[in-house]
């Protein structure tokens, strides 16, 4: 690959989306071998930072790197010692003083890692910045929608809920125009951020409406402090709107994906009967997740070294 | 003290609204005589043929961080990073530490700048004691020790009827009130100007709003007690339009622009510089072509910069954690010069005007002139100059400047301050 580091879909083009999710289909088999192990990142050693509280990308980017022979560590800190601890720049360099060769961080505010990139020779894996992009879980989003529809081109992939907040929607409508998805988004106009239009999607405040012979849809984790900022003015209201439920698939297509990065909020954004019934590829999100993230790990070790 | 004569240059003075080719001969910090042909023989000669000879500028917002923050910037060193840019005359703003709410620190700023300073310091004083939004300063008293002006710049007053009873009391001696315009509800904890640049680049955003509705909140209040109130750096479009309109009604308000607000969009963001994090944001190209619309009519009264030094330890730090502002003294005139003498909105005079007469008349400071028997502030400026922005070559301590590295038009040569010579641009 021709970047060093996955800071964000806006960086990359459509082939290097595509060649990431071509190798992620030959990581998945080595998920399911007896061993589950590889040398490819053998002698590799793997930092995972992480400035915000997280289970899932934290473990899903270890066991990737585990799977592939890699030395793993993890840092965990809290938000606060963004504001109050060392600066960015000085873990940095200690890291750097370490001999680390991947840094996958999560940081609670925008662009932290192009910051990081700056100071450190590292390999280094965006895995949510801020209000901005969330990488590895478009592709791993794109990664599942395309091994079940064949392809993403000219499918219409509705994306319902917190926009504005969410890192996960705006790597997404990144990545789904660029391999050429329709993309419909559905929230609340307090949750929809000024001038989105201009990034090739439409906008809907009607579920039902956006939903509309959809080929996936896509629900977002509504964080509840919202609603004391006045942003909505309940979660059941909220739900009434826009809860992702059957009467909102029944206007969808038949074979439509529904999806959610997790963890879920059930009743909220979405009913219990969707998330566990037939069209959902929740869980198998999770799963891909690791085979994504295993195939960034390579490529960018790979070519990132010579 | 030594005479000086600027010899052969293009002499600006919108007081008299010449511009016209003349000698000017300094004499004990005046200015002694005007006329062509002049000859002296003691006299130090000042080779200004070609140049514009404004009256010395006039920055009515700068920040000078002492003290306080003396990493950031002094008054020694912001006055010579004033000079360089050819200002002769400052006004800084009172979020120091402590705040200047007192006549003691009112005092403190004059005396330093007496003994420290080579341009004119003039302290504008707190609204409210340590800018807290809740009791008023002794405007009176501070009107006395010599406050240029009241703000509470970078702590908007939100309690309105507060603001309310600052412009009433301080009407009585008719002094002037600049308000830094922003809801703060409104501003919440955005980083940059909300649109689709913020959208695109996934920056909590501070709407335009945020500075629209104190503004007209501003107006209102200015109609209503009949203060003189002035809006600091105004940004976007409809607070351009509004300030227009209440002029046009004889409301007494009036409005500065800051450089980066005439020559950066909001996309200047893009790359996530913290450089370009200013207060109120860069905005979009609408936004800025109104704020060169304002200031080309008038409806912006003068050009102030803001000036913002920082510590680098303030900016080199996550984008949202990085301090507010720009280091603006030095590029002033070059920003002036390519967006808007070079393109012809504004004439040399009008230049001249925003930059030093009209700030000079908003705080009634003997300024923004050149006459025989005035002061002898004089800023020689080469407009046909090319220079490339280079902060590690700021005079100021702050080099936290979004300018860095660009080509631009206008150079300042001289600055003379009272009759002395502080800034000469062949001797750095």
């Amino acid at each position: 690959m021709r970047l060093k580091n996955l800071l964000g879909i806006r960086d990359l083009d459509t082939e290097d989306i595509l060649q990431i999710l071509d190798t992620a289909v030959l990581m998945k088999p080595i998920m399911e071998t007896k061993n589950k192990r590889t040398n490819y990142l053998l002698g590799k050693i793997m930092v995972t930072l992480f400035y915000e509280p997280s289970t899932r990308t934290r473990v899903s980017f270890e066991l990737a790197a585990k799977y592939l022979g890699a030395t793993t560590t993890n840092i965990s800190t809290s938000a606060s010692s963004v504001v109050k601890g060392e600066t960015l720049i000085d873990t940095a360099r200690t890291l750097q003083a370490m001999g680390v060769d991947i840094v996958v961080m999560r940081h609670p505010m925008t662009a932290a890692h192009r910051l990081l990139a700056r100071h450190l020779d590292a390999v280094i894996i965006n895995a949510g910045d801020g209000i901005n992009e969330h990488p590895t879980q478009a592709l791993l989003d794109m990664f599942t929608i395309r091994e079940k529809k064949g392809t993403l081109k000219g499918l219409k992939v509705v994306i319902a809920g917190d926009i504005l907040h969410s890192r996960v929607a705006r790597s997404n409508i990144w990545g789904l125009t660029k391999l050429g998805a329709r993309v419909v988004l559905a929230g609340p106009a307090t949750l929809i951020p000024k001038g989105i239009g201009n990034m090739g999607v439409e906008v809907y405040h009607d579920l039902r409406q956006a939903a509309v012979d959809a080929d996936v849809i896509m629900g977002l984790r509504i964080q509840l402090e919202r609603q004391k900022s006045g942003l909505f003015p309940s979660l059941r209201e909220y739900n009434m709107l826009f809860g992702i439920d059957e009467r909102v698939l029944e206007v969808a297509k038949e074979d439509v994906l529904v999806m959610h990065p997790g963890p879920t909020n059930r009743g909220v954004e979405m009913s219990s009967e969707i998330i566990d019934g037939e069209n959902s590829a929740i869980e198998e999100q999770v799963t891909n997740g690791v085979a994504v993230r295993m195939a960034l790990l390579y490529m960018l070790t790979r070519e990132g070294v010579s | 003290m030594d005479r000086i004569l600027v010899k052969g240059g293009r002499m600006i003075d919108p007081a008299s609204g010449t511009d016209a080719v003349k000698d000017i001969l300094v004499e004990d910090g005046r200015i002694a005589r005007i006329g062509n042909g002049l000859s002296v023989n003691d006299a130090v000669q000042v080779n200004a043929e070609g140049m514009l000879v404004f009256p010395g500028l006039v920055d009515m917002h700068v920040h000078l961080r002492e003290p306080g923050f003396e990493h950031k910037e002094t008054i020694e060193s912001g006055t010579k990073s004033a000079a360089a840019g050819g200002f002769t005359t400052v006004a800084c703003m009172p979020n120091t530490n402590p705040v200047i709410d007192s006549p003691a620190m009112v005092e403190y700023v004059y005396l330093k700048a007496e003994k420290e300073g080579c341009v004119k310091v003039k302290p504008i004083a707190a609204i409210t004691k340590g800018q807290r939004g809740e009791e008023l300063s002794p405007i009176g008293e501070l009107v006395r020790y010599g406050a240029a002006a009241f703000s509470d710049d970078g702590h908007p007053v939100s309690n309105s009827n507060l603001m309310r009873r600052a412009m009433e009391y301080a009407s009585m001696w008719d002094a002037l009130i600049i308000s830094h315009c922003e809801d703060a509800d409104l501003s919440r904890d955005g980083v940059m100007n909300e649109g689709e640049i913020s959208t695109m680049l996934g920056m909590r955003g501070i709407p335009s709003v945020a500075e629209d509705v104190m503004v007209a909140r501003e107006i209102a209040l200015a109609r209503y007690t009949g203060c003189r109130v002035h809006i600091a750096h105004i940004s976007t479009k409809a607070s351009v339009e509004m300030v227009r309109r209440a002029k046009a009604e004889g409301i007494k308000i009036s409005a500065e622009a800051a450089p980066h607000h005439f020559s950066l969009t909001d996309s200047a963001v893009d790359g996530y510089s913290s450089m370009t994090k200013v207060n109120p944001p860069l905005r979009s190209e609408e936004d800025v072509e109104a704020v060169i619309g304002g200031l080309r009519d008038g409806t912006i009264d003068a050009i102030a910069t803001d000036h913002a030094p920082h510590h680098r330890d303030d900016k080199e730090v996550e984008y949202s954690m990085a301090a507010f502002g720009i280091s603006g003294l030095e590029t002033a005139v070059p920003l002036a010069v390519t967006h808007l003498l070079r393109p012809g909105i504004l004439t040399p005079l009008e230049l001249a005007e925003r930059m030093s007469l009209a700030p000079a008349r908003l705080l009634r400071l003997d300024a923004g002139y050149i006459a025989e028997g005035g002061p002898a502030d004089i800023t020689v400026i080469d407009p046909d100059c090319e220079v490339v922005v280079d902060v590690s070559r700021f005079v100021s301590k702050g080099k936290n400047s979004p300018f860095d590295g660009m080509k631009l038009w206008g150079r300042v040569l001289y600055t003379m301050a009272g009759g002395r010579i502080a800034w000469n641009a062949e001797n750095r």
